[in-house]
């Protein structure tokens, strides 16, 4: 990744600023709806350190979502605000540890497979939480009070108030993105980039490749469960819904709408996808239309897949430039 | 489980594993032969299921809705084939995977528009709609070795489809080296379009025939299409009888983890395929 241009460094600093500033000018729905903008923003960055740094397309990613949902959920007293201190920690290990299991599985396969089987083990834990008691089955799990942010005595953050749970929210999808800026300026993340053009070549000049995959998919889910812990907080509830196949689908659709292997273009991807989704089921816009919006959608991402490969930054960039 | 039982869980494994090979041969002759991977190949089994429906309750004849529903996926399966799958062949895997998930995005609101959200229970028909008793209070319906039947038929005529006939060879040839074919003078495009056909009929006729006796229900195109990846990825990627083998293991291992473990059958198949990437992360039949 090359060194960010003074004036995509300007752009993303008023954006920040702006989003900073909107829970002051913006009504409650507003505030709600980008901050879970912001928190799909999050969840698509995690995965497009695989698909577009890596060259691991998971078709697999809400695994980790859910279930650093369901373990927030599960952590927290049914009328008692749990822990952050320990609950957040806690969400994203065990998705770490999911993925590191799974990861060693997974990573064995390339291509094709790698895509079915990523699915197929998220389907693994859509049954777990659908068909036995651990989560609340298919109802799933009501989080009543959301987790408390003590410092000794002191609530450090009201996360009940909507405003300072999307400055939160804010926070962290800046703490990601420079986290995994830094981390693909490293030889790490040129060594990813190196795997994802020739395997066998990095392999050759004696690069442990598949330690170094592991390592980012390890990553990778940790990060998308930060997103799933956030998101359960914000609606108040998981269910297995939140671990369907429709969950990784969607999240793909981000990255490559905002185009793919570029942070920023994870979060427009989401920015302008959950955009879309409320404006096609907005009756407003699109009277009785709008109750089937999964059509549209639909013929939406085959648009996108057949003749915008490069994402809504294909639309700006001139031809012939890369 | 004295033999009864254990005889009628044998041939439901049996029948459930034939009937997901039906459905994932076709998408491992697709992704064999074209390189596609078709997250839409599951909702060809609802729409088949739906069509059975909704043929037999218009014509009052489930054969003949078979037969008007085989005839009618074959068409869906060219057009489809035409208009949309034919421009991604060249295409990275991730293209492919983005434009049959809006595929069933479209395909189950076209249903939920045309059909809608509804159960709907198929009759057997009448012809195969009687039990055979194996004890006082143990009996085995005709209809599920019926569909065993028809699977094993089928199994048969793709056997002599790929193995026997010239369109067989020329689909065999195809799928190791496409350009060579091509500089043959064999029309590449058209077998193309024609194994897509025959893997969109193999899956709605699955769900055609399973429609009696599963009922039909949105989002059972999903459910088929996750556990057909992992027969896919059990049995070995373009390979049928690593699809027939795998399928059958499939079939059994649910079936009898349902009555074994009832809470956990559902991870059963999950655990199988977690053990075969251990030990064969290709599958049990690599192709090549």
């Amino acid at each position: 990744m090359n060194k960010t241009s003074p004036t995509l460094l300007a752009v993303m600093v008023i954006v920040v600023a702006a989003l900073a500033a909107f829970p002051f000018v913006g009504e409650k729905f507003y505030v709600q709806l980008v901050s879970k903008v912001m928190i799909m923003a999050i969840f698509a960055m995690s995965l497009d350190l695989l698909v577009g740094f890596a060259g691991l397309v998971s078709l697999g990613h809400a695994a980790f979502f859910g279930l650093a949902g369901y373990v927030a959920a599960l952590m927290s007293p049914q009328y008692e605000a749990g822990n952050f201190w320990t609950t957040l920690p806690a969400a994203m290990a065990a998705c770490a540890a999911f993925a590191l299991i799974t990861g060693f599985l997974v990573l064995r396969t390339s291509g094709i497979y790698f895509i079915m089987v990523t699915l197929a083990f998220a389907q693994m834990l859509f049954f777990i939480f659908h068909d036995t008691a651990l989560g609340g089955g298919s109802d799933g799990i009501y989080i009543y009070v959301k987790p408390e942010m003590m410092l000794g005595d002191i609530k450090l953050l009201d996360l009940e108030n909507f405003n300072v749970f999307y400055w939160l929210v804010l926070g962290c999808l800046v703490a990601v993105y420079l986290l995994l800026r830094q981390l693909l300026r490293s030889n790490f993340g040129h060594a990813l980039i190196g795997i994802k053009t020739n395997d066998h070549r990095m392999r050759a000049l004696g690069f442990p490749t598949f330690r170094y995959k592991l390592a980012a998919y390890v990553m990778s889910g940790a990060l998308a469960g930060l997103a799933g812990y956030l998101a359960a907080l914000q609606f108040g509830f998981v269910n297995p819904e939140i671990l369907s196949w429709h969950t990784s689908g969607n999240v793909l659709m981000m990255v490559i709408l905002g185009g793919m292997g570029t942070l920023h273009g994870a979060v427009v991807g989401a920015f302008s996808f959950i955009l879309l989704q409320e404006v096609l089921s907005n009756q407003a816009f699109f009277g009785s239309v709008a109750k089937h919006w999964q059509l549209t959608m639909g013929l939406f991402i085959i648009a996108v897949a057949l003749f915008l490969p490069k994402g809504l930054a294909g639309l700006f960039s001139r031809r012939g430039e890369k | 489980m004295d033999f009864y039982s254990f005889l009628i869980q044998l041939l439901n494994g049996l029948q459930y594993g034939l009937l997901l090979f039906l459905v994932a041969s076709g998408l491992t002759l697709v992704f064999g032969i074209m390189g596609i991977i078709n997250l839409a190949h599951g909702s060809f089994y609802m729409i088949g299921a739906y069509m059975a429906w909704a043929l037999a309750e218009q014509t009052g004849n489930f054969g003949l809705a078979v037969l008007l529903g085989i005839v009618l996926t074959v068409i869906l399966g060219i057009l489809l084939e035409a208009v949309f799958y034919r421009h991604l062949y060249k295409r990275d895997h991730l293209y492919q995977v983005l434009m049959t998930y809006g595929l069933i995005l479209v395909f189950e609101e076209l249903r939920s528009i045309i059909w809608g959200d509804d159960v709907h229970g198929v009759a057997v028909p009448a012809l195969f709609s009687a039990s055979i008793p194996l004890t006082d209070n143990l009996s085995y319906p005709v209809y599920r070795l019926a569909i065993s039947a028809v699977c094993v038929l089928l199994a048969l005529g793709m056997y002599l489809l790929i193995q026997r006939t010239r369109l067989g060879m020329m689909i065999r040839a195809g799928a190791s080296n496409n350009e060579m074919v091509q500089a043959l003078g064999i029309n590449i495009k058209l077998i193309y379009t024609l194994v897509f056909a025959l893997g969109v009929a193999l899956a709605a006729t699955a769900g055609m025939i399973a429609a009696p006796i599963s009922s039909v229900f949105p989002n059972m195109g999903g459910q088929v299409l996750i556990i057909c990846f992992v027969v896919v990825v059990i049995g070995g990627i373009g390979s049928v009888w690593g699809a027939l083998l795998a399928a059958l293991m499939i079939g059994l291992v649910d079936t009898f983890g349902k009555v074994l473990v009832p809470d956990y059958a559902g991870l059963s198949v999950y655990v199988l395929m977690a053990v075969v990437l251990l030990w064969r992360p290709e599958g049990l039949f690599k192709r090549g």
